[in-house]
């Protein structure tokens, strides 16, 4: 009987060695003369422990990790093929506590399927969603996603059924969705691995717009540093097109839909949304002014839904199980699930989906077991690049969007970033206003020009020149930078700034005193 | 703008036969003509096939899309990706996130700038190593992340970069 085997093709597990893993036990099973099928399977998300290869005995995953070709033999002559006993065995995947204690909905078939084979798609809940959005008039579909309380995950927490109830009442022929899929944020991955992992569940929550708000052609706005993420997508569209999913009759709806992957050029501004609607058109990505909103007037002068690759990753799961199923998650405005990131100096990175409210601590010290260094925990930023730095006393702070932003910080893509007590956080302050200089699309003097400045002031107070003094003008900066920005980018890079100071001013050579007053 | 006031400019001439590379950079233009918004698409077609952006695709693709020569550079000097000369043979990118960052990306590009004996951004004196910085590869649950020739690497100390970049050389050598 052939044995099923599990190797990931994620990008980070191929990064740790998965595809040199997957031939070294394609050779080693034939060698021995064992029947055996390779499946390249997203990952489970446990990335401390890719390449992560799991055997299938008798229906049931036993888990391996992590593996390296040097181990291969080893393992086969331990009996992996038929679950047996070994170092780096981890047990019954679905029973690690790691996996089984989440709560897994966007995420719900990560590392379980083979991400391009869409009869293991729908036999693991796929489609369930699209199919009752097809049975439902377009604003019973607006009303559900609306009435779930989901929100867009790309960090800005808009919620998604006003945005597509908007756009199913602008006017028009021709409206698009477009997907945010430019991740730039560093300690974000969770929209890449779904892509690479489940990108049906993305075509399908894109349908699922579609059809509500009356849209014909979607795009997904791809980062170049995202190539495997790109030859999946593609081939799940051309899937999805053979099946009768994508096309001129979506799964005999009558209504037609139809998705273009177009890359980006390594521009971070453009994952803000408007200067990604102006890439899209092939356009410098330059940030545009709202009103108008791109709702009305967005792709191409066209009303446009533009949602994160994991806001509309979630919509599937509230298609298929209710709104009701998903609001039931969560804390007060903050409902549904957030996947979150575990990244930067952690033992246990990777990808943790739970109800949103669980603290800090419990994601970082629990899930992710402390620092990779061992050293103790210095700064937690939260929220990519342009989220506030965390310290000790707010670790059980609820990750819920308001309470954050009540602490001065975001929950943004949920992305969380350990830095160890070596960090310097006077370095770090002043990377991000030198990113925000590298960065910014300079359409707006704050941003343009206000990051320049914040760079050479934060120089002077570290070499200790003039430091209060520079103190005034660094704080004044950042207002400026704050209220007088088009868009987040430059209003948000004072966030970890300030919070940086705030926290730990004796890295700038200052004292606690001399930053508050 | 008309052909003739072109073919006069430094790297014009887009329909004359007798340039090869004009011609294919229009045949690559037309083939994407059609499309919504095509210009990137078209940029990132010419770059993948050349491996740069020749001097002569902007006029090409200005002429070709009906836009300026003006827009067509703005768009190329705007993003990072887009590149006017020839890349080096191997591309030594790494990561300067700050996931990266918080498990030593800083050293491993100080490390990769003292034994290539270039800044990042440069090439090595030989042109066939280029440095360059990257801001996220989304591989930030497993850092230091660098990719040598496109091959993306995970928990990278300055020992297995130099291993990647050996690895690279002598695959380009053969």
């Amino acid at each position: 009987m052939t044995i099923t085997v599990y190797v990931p093709r994620d990008s980070s597990a191929r990064a740790v060695g998965a595809d040199e893993v997957a031939v070294a036990i394609t050779a080693e099973a034939a060698r021995r003369g064992d029947d055996i099928r390779i499946v390249r399977n997203g990952s489970r998300g446990m990335l401390w422990l890719e390449p992560f290869v799991e055997v299938d005995v008798d229906g049931i995953r036993i888990g391996y990790g992590p593996v390296q070709t040097a181990d291969v033999a080893e393992l086969l002559d331990a009996g992996m093929l038929s679950g047996g006993d070994h170092a780096l065995r981890h047990g019954v995947v679905d029973e690690l506590e790691w996996l089984s204690q989440q709560d897994r909905l966007t995420y719900a078939r990560m590392g379980v399927i083979d991400p391009l084979d869409l009869a293991d798609f729908e036999a693991n809940g796929g489609l369930i969603g699209l199919r009752k959005a097809i049975a439902m008039s377009p604003q019973q579909v607006v009303e559900t996603v609306a009435a779930s309380g989901l929100r867009g995950r790309g960090g800005a927490g808009f919620p998604a059924g006003r945005k597509w109830q908007t756009v199913l009442d602008a006017p028009g022929e021709q409206k698009y969705i477009c997907c945010n899929a430019d991740e730039g944020d560093s300690g974000t991955f969770a929209d890449r691995m779904l892509i690479e992992g489940d990108p049906f569940t993305l075509l399908e929550g894109m349908t699922i717009a579609a059809l509500a708000v009356g849209a014909t052609e979607g795009y997904v706005y791809l980062r170049s540093e995202y190539p495997d993420a790109g030859t999946i997508l593609n081939a799940a569209i051309d899937a999805a097109h053979g099946y009768g999913w994508l096309g001129s009759d979506v799964l005999g709806s009558g209504r037609a839909f139809d998705v273009h992957v177009r890359m980006g050029a390594g521009a971070y501004i453009c994952g803000e949304e408007t200067s990604m609607l102006d890439s899209l058109e092939g356009k410098r990505g330059m940030v545009r002014a709202k009103p108008p909103l791109p709702a009305l007037e967005g792709l191409f002068g066209k009303p446009t839904v533009v949602n994160n690759v994991l806001t509309l990753g979630s919509v599937p799961f509230v298609l298929a199980e209710g709104a009701d199923a998903y609001a039931s998650r969560g804390l007060d405005r903050s409902l549904g699930t957030q996947v979150f990131q575990l990244a930067g100096n952690i033992k246990q990175g990777g990808v943790v989906e739970l109800g949103f409210g669980v603290t800090l601590r419990e994601l970082v010290e629990g899930y992710g077991g402390g620092t990779a260094s061992g050293r103790p925990i210095r700064a937690i930023q939260v929220g990519g690049p342009l989220g506030a730095y965390l310290s000790e006393e707010q670790f059980d702070l609820p990750m819920e969007y308001e309470t954050f932003a009540a602490a001065g910080a975001m929950v943004g893509h949920g992305g969380i970033v350990v830095h160890d007590d070596t960090a310097d956080m006077a370095r770090l302050a002043r990377f991000a206003m030198e990113f925000c200089s590298e960065e910014s699309c300079g359409k707006c003097t704050p941003c343009r020009v206000g990051s320049t400045r914040g760079v050479e002031v934060i120089d002077r107070i570290t070499q200790g020149e003039d430091r209060k003094g520079n103190l005034t003008v660094l704080l004044d900066l950042c207002d400026v930078m704050t209220d007088g920005s088009l868009c987040a980018m430059g209003g948000l890079t004072p966030l970890p700034v300030r919070s940086a100071l705030t926290k730990f001013p004796e890295d700038f050579g200052l004292t606690a005193q001399e930053v508050s007053s | 703008m008309t052909e003739r006031s072109l073919s006069e400019m430094p790297g014009g001439a887009p329909s004359d036969a007798a340039d090869p590379v004009a011609a294919r950079l229009e045949t690559l233009a037309l083939a994407r003509k059609a499309e919504a918004g095509p210009l990137m698409e078209i940029l990132h077609d010419i770059q993948h096939e050349f491996g740069y952006l020749p001097e002569s695709a902007t006029p090409v693709v200005a002429e070709v899309l009906n836009l300026s020569r003006a827009e067509v550079h703005g768009v190329i000097s705007f993003y990072t990706d887009f590149r006017t000369e020839a890349p080096a043979e191997i591309a030594v990118a790494i990561c300067r996130g700050e996931a990266c960052q918080a498990v030593g990306a800083e050293s491993l590009v100080g490390h990769a700038e003292a034994t290539l004996g270039v800044q990042v951004g440069k090439k090595t004196a030989d042109q066939s190593i280029e440095l360059e910085q990257i801001f996220c590869f989304g591989n930030c649950a497993l850092g230091p992340s660098a990719s040598v020739a496109g091959r993306l690497r995970g928990r990278v100390t300055p020992e297995v970069l130099d291993a990647m970049i050996e690895d690279a050389r002598r695959g380009a050598g053969s």
